[in-house]
């Protein structure tokens, strides 16, 4: 296949595969919310429930990974039917773009697992 | 609808890219098609208009255009159900490919796309197009025939080409009858060139680019479906890539 209708299919299937991961994150997110929150929300609570423990760590990662990646591809896509903006150095700069967005979350999750 | 005189208001695309609509007076008749409204213009009132048709029956594809800002064919559709409540009909050429002249589009950028597509059958048996040894046994039942079916009565109208966003965004966008075409291909058993057109119809040009928004389907004159010949695509290569089938 062309390298470059490869990548661009490779794309639909990360967001198509993110968007399946995403689905179920948010409602395991959405759930600990409602848990958490009738308890009452405290600073000490959440760092109780999150501070090493990998599990949530790699929960948080692979959620952030697939949101960044997920809202990164979907962005481009729009950018590209709407502003005309497509082309190799667009794709890259979007990739980036999703990457840094799924860092700041790491970054987070990884402060409150050791913090 | 019909004015007192039985006089239809009808304005008409004239002219290229650049041009204007221009208004007529033709005679309101029963059972009248749009079709006869504009062959009534052109033998009565301007033998300059130009605009394309063959069989009238709704066979050929070729008399598509733009009905009230909607793509339709023509020669199946009555003017009684057509024309709005402000008793106006305007006519455009079809939209999202190159104007000739007046109501008549250039569609070789449309069949070009079916080319781009391989959307031409090859037997699997004889590539040099020989007839083949042995002829297959495709029973009607079978899953992959019924696909196959549902996408085959294509008569090439251009009507859901010019009603896709999608098209008018990306012009690249091979669309959706070129991908339906390429689906009855895939789901061709006889067909060997199964890979090559997996290819073709990869990426943002291909069928990647659908937002299955379905207008295709919906203003499909033949009732055909190809927004889920393009989901049919997009599932294939899919799996395809996951369980490393070559795609
Ligand atoms: S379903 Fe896809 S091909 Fe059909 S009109 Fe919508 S975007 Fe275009
Ligand atoms: S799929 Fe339907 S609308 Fe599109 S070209 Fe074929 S017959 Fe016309
Ligand atoms: S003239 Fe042939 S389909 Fe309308």
């Amino acid at each position: 296949m062309n390298r470059v209708a490869q990548g661009q299919m490779h794309l639909w299937i990360a967001q198509r595969v993110t968007a399946m991961v995403l689905a179920l994150a948010v409602t395991v997110h959405l759930v600990t919310i409602i848990l958490a929150v009738r308890g009452g929300l405290t600073a000490a609570e959440i760092l109780g429930r999150l501070r090493g423990d990998a599990l949530w760590l790699g929960f948080y990662a692979v959620f952030a990974l697939c949101a960044g990646l997920h809202g990164a591809i979907g962005l481009r896509n729009i950018a590209g039917e709407t502003l005309g903006w497509r082309g190799r150095g667009f794709d890259l700069a979007w990739l980036g773009i999703g990457l840094a967005t799924a860092g700041f979350g790491i970054r987070a999750a990884w402060g409150l697992y050791a913090a | 609808m019909v004015e007192a005189a039985g006089t239809l208001e009808v304005s008409i695309w004239r002219g290229g890219a650049e041009g204007a609509m221009q208004r007529y007076q033709v005679p309101a008749r029963g059972n009248q098609t749009v079709l006869d409204i504009v062959t009534h213009i052109q033998r009565e009132l301007d033998p300059s208009l130009a605009y394309r048709f063959a069989c009238r029956v709704g066979m050929c594809g070729s008399c598509a255009m733009m009905v009230n800002g909607r793509a339709r064919w023509t020669c199946r559709t009555h003017a009684s159900r057509v024309i709005g409540a402000d008793g106006r009909l305007g006519l455009r050429p079809l939209a999202n490919l190159p104007v000739i002249r007046d109501l008549a589009t250039d569609m070789a950028p449309f069949f070009d796309k079916w080319a781009r597509a391989r959307g031409r059958f090859q037997p699997k048996d004889a590539p040099d197009g020989a007839v083949p040894q042995e002829f297959h046994v495709v029973p009607p039942a079978s899953k992959q025939r019924r696909e196959a079916d549902a996408g085959i009565e294509c008569i090439g109208c251009g009507v859901c080409h010019a009603s896709c966003d999608v098209v008018a965004w990306n012009p690249d966008y091979l669309g959706p009858a070129a991908l339906n075409r390429a689906w009855t291909l895939v789901n061709d058993v006889r067909d060997g060139a199964r890979q090559e057109r997996m290819e073709a119809v990869a990426g943002d040009a291909g069928c990647h680019s659908c937002h299955s928004t379905q207008s295709c389907t919906e203003r499909c004159p033949k009732q055909l479906d190809p927004s889920a010949a393009i989901a049919g695509l997009k599932r294939s290569l899919f799996w395809d890539t996951l369980l490393g089938r070559r795609a």
